[in-house]
């Protein structure tokens, strides 16, 4: 048994009626309105609850909740800067081990979380990302994925979809908008074999803080992947963040799936899925895609569902494990 | 006290670490600094040392973890040497304005490019604005007790900053000394355990890192610029407690011969050595030359490096590091506004002597002696020469 199934094997989820009350990320902050990163971020944090340390990457979530001498943190929370959230955690989460092992400290049972956009994640921050993954560190990577770099102003990165309209992705004569297919980030932290990876939306949010509290009880590293609703960068309305992210899921377009010790779980299977153009007119970065622009992207987005429900498949053949358990 | 014995500089630098009973170390591999870093994970691999080793995918990481492990309340320590310092440099920024007591051992060494390995002291120049408290050795002793000092300076609450200890590459880290490595009991007397002011702790939890808007940004740095400035009280302190404890003096600016020189050549690093036996030499043949060394680089120690040259005619000043500013070598600046600003103008020559691992040799030395003094008798324009450039 893999050390995520052996730690996950008595897991009980949250019950939807007894949320946890605690609110380490307070309101007050000065995200947009409808933020839907925010939200989940918010419920991140009701997941983790306050024994935590938690590293930011530079980004939205960062600038919103700590102008000095305000902060919207309850508990403790260190910004260093854009690409290196993933190594900070790193330092404070061996701090920590060498600490209590030398008995200057007492706190074994502290929770290490760094968080990031996708630009913080996908782009700069991916080395750092990869190098704590690869180290084993014990802690949660959480990509707040709002596919742009919406605190510098909506420049396009390596997570924006093919044919969003981003300020340096702009649709024009010569060009669609985006050029290139989506960066699967959570694919290339399953890669590091890792004991846990999820994809998360905070339309689901239940879903969301069971796989945070999951990612918290994994020994090493655990990488999430958040879809993160923008109206200002979508360009969609300030009420519909939650609406777009269910869009998101039921269009295929971003599937909820776990990879548990390297066994892929889809986590909601998209029985009758939506078109995805129901999904990008909700959107007005999308507004400029022709009909044959959006036959590319539901022809992509059906392909990668499929290669998805193979890998589920093939983790789901009994064949190895059953075996070896036998003998 | 410990014996003196025959070992490689850059051991002793890592059994030195070990000495401080560090927490976390967090590092990435580039000449010449390895030799620190790989004694170092074997002092933990064989059970000396009870540290994390954390060995980064970049020297990038490595100060990131390295700030993240000192908000975590450890003491922490890294090293690298040139590009390596290029690459982690912005993270130098903010482990200083974090005020995080961080201390990093450079193994100085060029920039590229054109790449090369050798000494000179691009990379130490390159961090003389992050903020961070510089020494400089000129010798494997001084690379162990200047290290044991770093902890105990950067620590201090009245300090809080991170200390850069420089040391020659190959010239130091790759040779065999006879160096003391103090006991343990020494260094614990010496050094007290680490006592975080501020740490990442649920159960006191703290916004590190925050946003500074144009009310606070310049206080925050008038208050940083305070403690850098106020830092130098403390290191002196430090380097007497020093003497009390350990027998060896330290002092921000040390001089050799000076008292009565009227050509003073002032140098930093292991050149100053070569540079005693050029003064010895020049001495013997009759000529008052004297020598001064910078052995605290930032803060700039103005005050006692005054004190050091009052009564020199001309000054040879010898940077290691080009600055590509049309101008004088950081060193040379430096020395000049000191001198302006107290009304001084002796005759002063730049030397941009030993650029990637050039040999800077006792002759070199004599030349530029000769060359100043030649200079002031003849009022000839100062400003600065690269040396024995080969046309």
């Amino acid at each position: 048994m893999g050390v995520a199934t052996e730690a996950l094997k008595d897991f009980k989820g949250f019950h939807p009626k007894k949320l946890p009350d605690v609110e380490p990320l307070s309101p007050g902050h000065r995200a947009c309105q409808g933020c839907g990163e925010v939200l989940a971020l918010r419920q991140v944090m009701k997941a983790l609850g306050e024994n935590v340390v938690v590293a930011s990457a530079t980004g939205c979530m960062e600038i919103i909740t700590s102008p000095f001498p305000q902060t919207a943190w309850r508990v403790p929370w260190i910004h260093v800067a854009f690409e290196n959230a993933a190594a900070v955690i790193s330092g404070v989460e061996s701090a920590y081990k060498a600490l209590n092992r030398k008995g200057k400290i007492d706190q074994p049972d502290v929770v290490f979380l760094a968080y990031g956009g996708d630009g913080g994640t996908a782009d700069i921050g991916l080395q750092a990302l990869s190098g704590a993954l690869e180290r084993g560190h014990n802690f949660i990577y959480v990509c707040l994925d709002n596919e742009a770099y919406m605190n510098t102003g909506i420049q396009r990165s390596s997570a924006t979809p093919y044919g969003a309209m981003t300020t340096t992705s702009p649709p024009g004569k010569k060009s669609i908008g985006q050029r290139t297919w989506k960066k699967n980030v959570a694919h290339i932290a399953a890669a590091h074999g890792i004991p846990y990876v999820a994809t998360a939306s905070p339309a689901y949010a239940l879903d969301l803080m069971n796989k945070v509290k999951k990612a918290a009880m994994v020994p090493g590293p655990a990488y999430l992947h958040i879809y993160s609703p923008c109206p200002t960068g979508w360009r969609h309305g300030t009420d519909l963040a939650i609406e777009v992210a269910r869009m998101a899921v039921l269009t295929k377009v971003f599937p909820l799936y776990e990879v548990i010790d390297g066994k892929w779980i889809l986590s909601r299977k998209v029985a009758k899925p939506k078109p995805v153009s129901e999904y990008l007119k909700l959107q007005r970065r999308f507004r400029h895609l022709t009909e044959k622009e959006i036959e590319a992207i539901q022809k992509r987005v059906d392909e990668d569902y499929d290669k998805l429900l193979r890998l589920c498949a093939m983790s789901a053949e009994p064949a190895g494990d059953k075996a070896a358990e036998k003998e | 006290m410990g014996k003196r014995v025959g070992m490689e500089v850059s051991i002793a630098a890592a059994e030195a670490v070990g000495l401080c009973d560090v927490d976390v170390i967090a590092a990435y591999p580039i000449t010449p600094q390895t030799h620190i870093v790989e004694h170092l994970s074997e002092l933990v691999a064989d059970g000396h040392l009870d540290a994390e080793f954390i060995p980064v995918e970049s020297e990038h990481s490595a100060m990131s973890t390295c700030v993240g492990s000192a908000a975590a309340g450890a003491r922490t320590f890294t090293s690298t040497a040139s590009q390596g310092y290029a690459l982690m440099a912005e993270i130098c920024y903010i482990a200083s304005s974090m005020r995080l007591p961080i201390v990093m051992a450079v193994a100085n060494r060029a920039l590229s490019a054109p790449i090369n390995i050798w000494n000179d002291h691009s990379d130490m120049m390159m961090a003389r604005d992050t903020g961070w408290i510089q020494t400089v050795a000129e010798n494997g002793q001084e690379v162990v007790d200047l290290i044991i000092h770093a902890f105990r300076v950067a620590e201090d609450h009245r300090v809080l900053l991170p200390v850069m200890v420089n040391l020659d590459g190959f010239i130091l880290t790759h040779m065999i000394e006879p160096i003391i490595l103090p006991d343990k009991e020494e260094v614990d007397r010496y050094l007290p355990p680490y006592k975080p002011k501020m740490r990442l702790d649920p159960q006191n939890p703290l916004t590190f890192g925050p946003v500074g808007m144009p009310e606070v940004y310049t206080e925050a740095k008038k208050a940083q610029d305070e403690a850098l400035k106020g830092s130098k009280a403390v290191i002196v302190e430090a380097w007497r407690e020093f003497e009390k404890q350990f027998g060896r003096s330290y002092k921000p600016v040390e001089t050799y011969k000076a008292d009565d020189a009227e050509i003073i050549i002032l140098t930093m690093g292991s050149i100053s050595e070569t540079a005693m036996t050029a003064v010895d030499k020049m001495r013997a043949a009759g000529q008052k030359v004297g020598l001064v060394r910078l052995r605290l680089w930032r803060p700039f120690p103005a005050e006692e490096l005054i004190d050091a040259l009052k009564g020199a005619k001309a000054l040879a000043v010898v940077d290691r590091s080009l600055p590509f500013s049309g101008g004088c070598g950081p060193v040379c600046v430096e020395v000049k506004s000191a001198l302006f600003d107290r009304g001084l103008s002796p005759y002063v020559q730049n030397f941009l002597a030993g650029l990637g691992g050039r040999d800077v040799t006792v002759e070199d030395f004599e030349a530029m002696a000769a060359k100043v003094s030649d200079g002031l008798a003849k009022g000839l324009p100062m400003g600065y020469e690269i040396m024995n450039v080969r046309e």
